[in-house]
């Protein structure tokens, strides 16, 4: 099969299924291994945004899905008027951003950070499924530690974790000692 | 009222730090403590009746404050002999590098919404759109027409013979079949059968009460989800299957 057939396919397959597809999901139909896959897949991504194509391929993790373009949101305004989220709280986006760089992390943890109790926030992100307990710490009252979800990534255009900007990084050695202190 | 603004608009005692220092633009790493130590405390006052929960780490943060300004104005007495130890525990170092640390994770969160308002404006397709197109194997009872199912049960009634026995008055007939009889059997065809037409749950010479029973316990086995009904096209067959045959695929 030429590759530009596969690519037609793909996007077939992420047009009908419209949720996140994962790249299992794409192999188990288009029998080719994963590196191929990933490749010709990235390729579409930059095929999509070369052609300025009024659909993305968005990527969360190992999982693809279709989108409109952000620029679009204008247009696709006049067509409709969208009900726009709900914004995040400061207090939740701080404690969000702290979980994010930092996890695996409890709560304590990011209050220190903070300054300031936290349940209200975590509770409010937990409930948008953008952080989740992912365990529990082998210490002391065995505290709940959090870490993001992969709606965490969505909703920030996320491909990955290491997507994350990286933190202003002036000071990080004095940081770190700061940590051991603790 | 120079600081009347609502305590929402910090996010915690490092917060608004952060704000008086900025607001006064002065060197994170020098901070005027005795101003800015005051500021703060004005602040505070500003707070009363605000929630306590709230306000305990505002008012721990001004005793932190407290607690390095008087740490400053202490006279170094032994300056001399340590000058390098003295250096080295600035009485702020530790404020300082929370207030660093603080800042970074606040750049990072306004980093991520904008992040967050870029993505809101993007939009996806649903999925539950393809439902109607899959192939559908079965149906719930519920998408059943109730008349439907009427039909059916008036269909078989008619088939079966009416058989009104002439009842005489006064006395009380002993159920020929009861219903919790009835369902055993039901539950122990299908076992057997793993699915069955309903209509060959009939035959013609089923009694008035036995249909009645049967179709009841139907409806009864249904209810305690034992049993699922489907019919796989419209006015087709109704077919009786157990209730986790699903599963079993």
């Amino acid at each position: 099969m030429d590759i530009r057939e596969i690519k037609s396919i793909i996007e077939a397959l992420l047009f009908t299924w419209g949720d996140p597809l994962s790249l299992e999901d794409i192999m188990d139909v288009i029998e080719l291994d994963k590196k191929s896959l990933n490749e010709i897949i990235t390729e579409m991504m930059d095929d999509f945004n070369f052609n300025r194509r009024g659909v993305q391929i968005i990527r969360v993790n190992d999982r693809y899905q279709l989108s409109t373009r952000p620029e679009h949101f204008e247009w696709i305004k006049k067509l409709c008027t969208p009900r726009v989220n709900k914004t995040l709280s400061g207090a939740a986006l701080e404690t969000l951003s702290i979980i994010a760089y930092k996890q695996p992390i409890t709560k304590a943890e990011v209050e220190i950070i903070r300054g300031v109790k936290c349940d209200k926030a975590l509770n409010t992100l937990i409930e948008k499924n953008l952080i989740r307990e992912i365990g529990r710490l082998e210490k002391t009252g065995k505290p709940i530690i959090y870490g993001t979800t992969d709606d965490f990534l969505k909703c920030f255009g996320l491909p990955t974790l290491e997507a994350l900007p990286i933190l202003e990084v002036d000071n990080t050695e004095e940081i770190e000692e700061f940590d051991n202190t603790k | 009222m120079e600081y009347k603004v609502v305590l929402e608009a910090f996010e915690g005692p490092l917060d608004l730090l952060m704000h008086l220092i900025e607001k006064e633009k002065v060197d994170i790493y020098d901070i005027p403590i005795a101003k800015i130590t005051d500021q703060y405390i004005d602040y505070i006052k500003t707070m009363q009746n605000i929630d306590l929960d709230m306000t305990s780490e505002f008012l721990v943060m001004a005793a932190t404050l407290l607690e390095i300004k008087s740490k400053m104005l202490l006279p170094a007495s032994n300056r001399e002999d340590e000058q390098l130890e003295m250096e080295e525990i600035d009485p702020r170092e530790e404020l300082v590098k929370r207030l660093i640390e603080y800042k970074k994770f606040k750049m990072a969160a306004e980093n991520l919404k904008v992040k967050g308002d870029i993505q809101s404006k993007v939009f996806f397709k649903h999925k539950e759109e393809l439902e109607e197109f899959m192939e559908q194997d079965s149906f719930e009872l519920e998408k059943i027409d109730f008349k439907e199912l009427l039909l059916a049960y008036a269909n078989i009634l008619n088939k079966s013979k009416d058989d009104t026995k002439e009842i005489k008055l006064a006395e009380i007939q002993r159920d020929e079949l009861t219903i919790e009889e009835c369902m055993g059997d039901l539950e122990s065809i299908i076992k057997q059968k793993k699915k069955i037409r309903f209509d060959e749950l009939f035959n013609e010479n089923m009694t008035k009460i036995k249909v009645v029973v049967t179709f009841l316990s139907i409806l009864e086995l249904i209810k305690l989800k034992i049993i699922k009904v489907v019919q796989e096209q419209n006015f087709g067959e109704i077919i009786i299957k157990s209730n986790n045959s699903r599963n079993e695929k």
